[in-house]
């Protein structure tokens, strides 16, 4: 609780500024929540730190052609001054470059080196995601018990299996029913089509291996209209923002469907400082935030209140939250807020040139690619001597422009009008175990222009992430080279935790409330009115990418909440 | 004095010629203008880039570099998108290239030359930088002429012409189809 809290409130303001439920964040997990506490009847305010992003009519750019872009969608040495850790991310450009934040302005300190990428702005990093879309399975959540790493989840897949259905119903996820145990199959679009050369490499792996499978990639991405979105129009822009709402972000999705309700009020430039806490009745009241635009505090108060401020995000709100009762952070007996922080780590793989299928090409921008799930440590037949856990592999196959053509003039430029050779490249995405000293802690010492402590991040790989990547970067030059690809060759970029943008694991679940902050309905074992559903709540990481876990669990904890409410146990 | 005379008395100030001095002089006397001075680039300079990129890629049955404004593209990148290293290789290499044609073609700067000359020009040159580029260690320069064919095929393939009559461009696709035949002399897509 704020000690600097000055603020005389009457009681008709606090009737003003009470709701019965509070959101903080409006991504992907926040834009989830609001949308299940607000159809379920409750009164609910989505405060967001960031500007306000209205569904279509701020994605303005994306309707440009390249060349009426300035530097036609190129990164200039003043984004990169202002935003040099935000500039190195993929989806950064010169149209999506307003959805990241400037980094001099929202300062953090690397301990050890980690790339943290943000959007501040309603909707959060659901409007740049890589909108990749996949279950966990039960050798997921069974992972730390069996191997001993970090806490036991729990929960187990059957808990989460029909919320993943729920979700994947609502979302708009494509893919196909693949039947694999690893990889569950869910509620699907359409899948999208593998092109000439990925069928043949699928083909391939399935001839020459008998424990692993290419298959197309599932995303969450329209192949068909949801509602009123859609369908995707293959443009591969998702990450401007689509007109078409093509995509699935809480922008056009869980926002408008909380908004229909009735029962959204949506509160833009509000900086969530601390949750508020009655020790008597061990509840939280509310939260206290800063206007970012009048830099004015407010308190706004709750029966319940769900943080989705991001993995970082929340673990920076709760450690600031301090108090008598809760001297070491918001909920925090455990003292395991802000540790156990995990990314996946990749930027590792191989790529390679296919000499054939010079006959064919294909029409479109697939904003999606192939995806191998995980194939080691799957059971007693696949298990490693050398590492624990494992990884999936995405990737694809085009006909690329010729770019590097030698001489000039007439011939030069009758080689480039032309597709080139086919080329395949596969990147790996490998499980981070959860350690207890891969941490965020608050830094009192450095100030942001807000006057808050900024983050201390100290994470890193260790030896069983090394050693898997060995086993990523082999195995991808091995399957290529097996489907006859010439000219294979690897690369390992190295990209320090962060940059894969799936950071989890600062308020883990676990059954214990010794060793970890959230019970398996992702509710405070401290504060019982208190649920954080985003990337914080992982005990694990897996290898597949995380969003869609964050939108089954939030479903399942929002139902959960609301049902504990109503029986009068909150 | 004129220039002339005061060249003249400088080399004999100097005791001798002045090595070059009949390249400056012909550039001089003959109006040419001062090129790549500085990252506020010139009409002079816009009008000098064209012709490289052109001679890169010349118009055929589609458009070439000029027609796509390649010049004016490649000064706006150069400005914003290249560190102060990459602009000075930049700069430098505009005037590297104008002197390469003044010694190869006695004394006649690149807007000078016939198309014809110029292809020999840029041809040589390509080699080079490509040979340059097989030697070159991480942290030398990179050569001029590689910026300058990079961002002639970068701003001419992402042109409205290049990118919708050199090449084939959909804005909206509408649909993916994952296997379609292709046939030789068929255009690449643009994106």
């Amino acid at each position: 609780m704020g000690d600097s809290l000055n603020v005389h409130l009457n009681t008709k303001a606090t009737v003003q500024n009470t709701y019965d439920a509070i959101v903080v964040g409006s991504g992907i997990s926040g834009g989830w929540a609001a949308k299940e506490l607000c159809e379920k009847g409750l009164k609910t305010l989505v405060l967001e730190r960031g500007r306000n992003v209205e569904h279509i009519k701020d994605y303005a750019g994306t309707e440009k052609d390249i060349w009426q872009l300035i530097h036609h969608n190129k990164v200039t040495e003043e984004d990169r001054k202002n935003s040099p850790i935000q500039s190195k991310c993929y989806a950064f450009d010169e149209v999506s470059k307003k959805f990241f934040v400037n980094d001099l302005e929202n300062p953090y300190n690397e301990v050890k080196k980690f790339w943290w990428i943000r959007g501040y702005h309603v909707g959060g990093r659901s409007l740049m995601w890589g909108r990749q879309s996949y279950r966990w399975s039960e050798l997921d959540f069974e992972a730390n018990a069996k191997d001993g790493h970090g806490v036991d989840w729990p929960i187990r897949y059957k808990d989460l299996a029909p919320w993943y259905s729920y979700v994947e119903k609502f979302a708009g996820i494509n893919g196909n029913r693949d039947g694999l145990p690893q990889l569950p199959d869910g509620e699907f679009l359409p899948a999208m089509e593998m092109n000439c050369l990925e069928k043949h490499v699928a083909a391939s792996l399935k001839q020459n291996y008998t424990d692993r499978v290419m298959i197309m990639g599932r995303s969450a991405n329209h192949t068909k209209q949801v509602g009123d979105r859609g369908p995707c129009q293959y443009r591969n822009k998702c990450h401007q923002g689509c007109p078409f709402g093509g995509y699935f972000s809480s922008n056009s999705a869980t926002l408008p469907a909380a908004r229909a309700t009735g029962n959204l009020t949506l509160r833009p430039n509000s900086i969530v400082l601390d949750v508020l806490y009655d020790k008597d009745k061990k509840r939280a009241t509310g939260v206290r935030i800063l206007d970012a635009e009048t830099m004015k505090t407010e308190e706004y108060y709750a029966k319940i209140v769900f943080l989705n401020a991001s993995t970082l995000g929340t673990a920076h709100i709760l450690l600031h939250s301090v108090s008598d009762a809760f001297p070491n952070g918001f909920g925090n007996t455990s003292e395991q807020v802000g540790h156990n922080l995990m990314d996946h780590h990749y930027g590792v793989g191989a790529h390679g040139d296919y000499e054939g299928f010079a006959d064919t090409y294909y029409y479109g921008r697939r904003p999606n690619g192939i995806y191998i799930p995980r194939f080691r440590n799957i059971n007693e037949k696949t298990k490693r001597s050398d590492y624990v856990r494992g990884f999936g592999y995405q990737g694809g196959a085009s006909r690329g422009r010729v770019n590097n053509g030698d001489g000039i003039g007439v011939e030069l430029k009758a080689s480039l009008t032309e597709p080139g050779n086919w080329t395949m490249g596969i990147g790996a995405w490998g499980e981070h175990l959860p350690y207890y000293e891969n941490k965020a802690t608050l830094n009192k010492d450095k100030k942001d222009k807000w006057g808050l402590p900024t983050l201390d991040i100290d994470c890193e790989f260790k030896e069983n992430e090394k050693i898997m990547r060995k086993d990523m970067m082999d195995s991808a030059k091995e399957m290529l080279e097996k489907a006859g690809l010439k000219n294979v060759s690897t690369y390992d970029s190295d990209p320090p935790p962060g940059f894969c943008i799936h950071e989890m694991g600062t308020a883990r679940m676990g059954r214990d409330p010794k060793t970890s902050v959230l019970n398996g309905n992702n509710q405070m074992h401290d504060v019982k009115n208190v649920f954080i559903t985003d990337g914080a709540c992982m005990a694990s990481s897996a290898c597949q990418n995380p969003s869609l876990t964050y939108m089954a669990l939030t479903a399942r904890a929002a139902d959960f909440a609301v049902n504990e409410l109503k029986k009068g146990n909150l | 004095m004129n220039r002339r005379d005061a060249l003249s008395r400088v080399a004999l100030l100097l005791g001798g010629s002045v090595i070059g001095a009949e390249f400056f002089l012909s550039g001089c006397g003959t109006g040419d203008k001062k090129i790549g001075q500085s990252v506020d680039f010139t009409a002079d300079d816009i009008a000098y880039l064209d012709e490289v990129a052109e001679t890169i890629i010349p118009a055929t049955d589609t458009p070439g570099a000029k027609a796509a404004k390649v010049g004016t593209f490649m000064t706006v990148m150069v400005k914003d998108c290249y560190d102060e290293k990459n602009q000075k290789v930049f700069l430098e290499g505009m005037n590297k290239l104008n002197e390469a044609s003044k010694k190869k073609f006695g004394g006649s700067g690149f807007m000078k030359i016939t198309p014809e000359q110029r292809k020999e020009l840029l041809t040589e040159i390509d080699k080079e930088q490509k040979e340059y580029g097989k030697n070159k260690k991480k942290e030398d320069d990179v050569h001029y002429f590689t910026q300058m064919k990079q961002l002639t095929l970068l701003g001419y393939f992402t042109s409205e012409p290049g990118a919708t009559q050199a090449l084939r461009y959909v804005p909206v696709p509408g649909k993916f189809e994952a296997c379609i035949p292709y046939k030789k002399g068929d255009k690449a897509w643009a994106l």
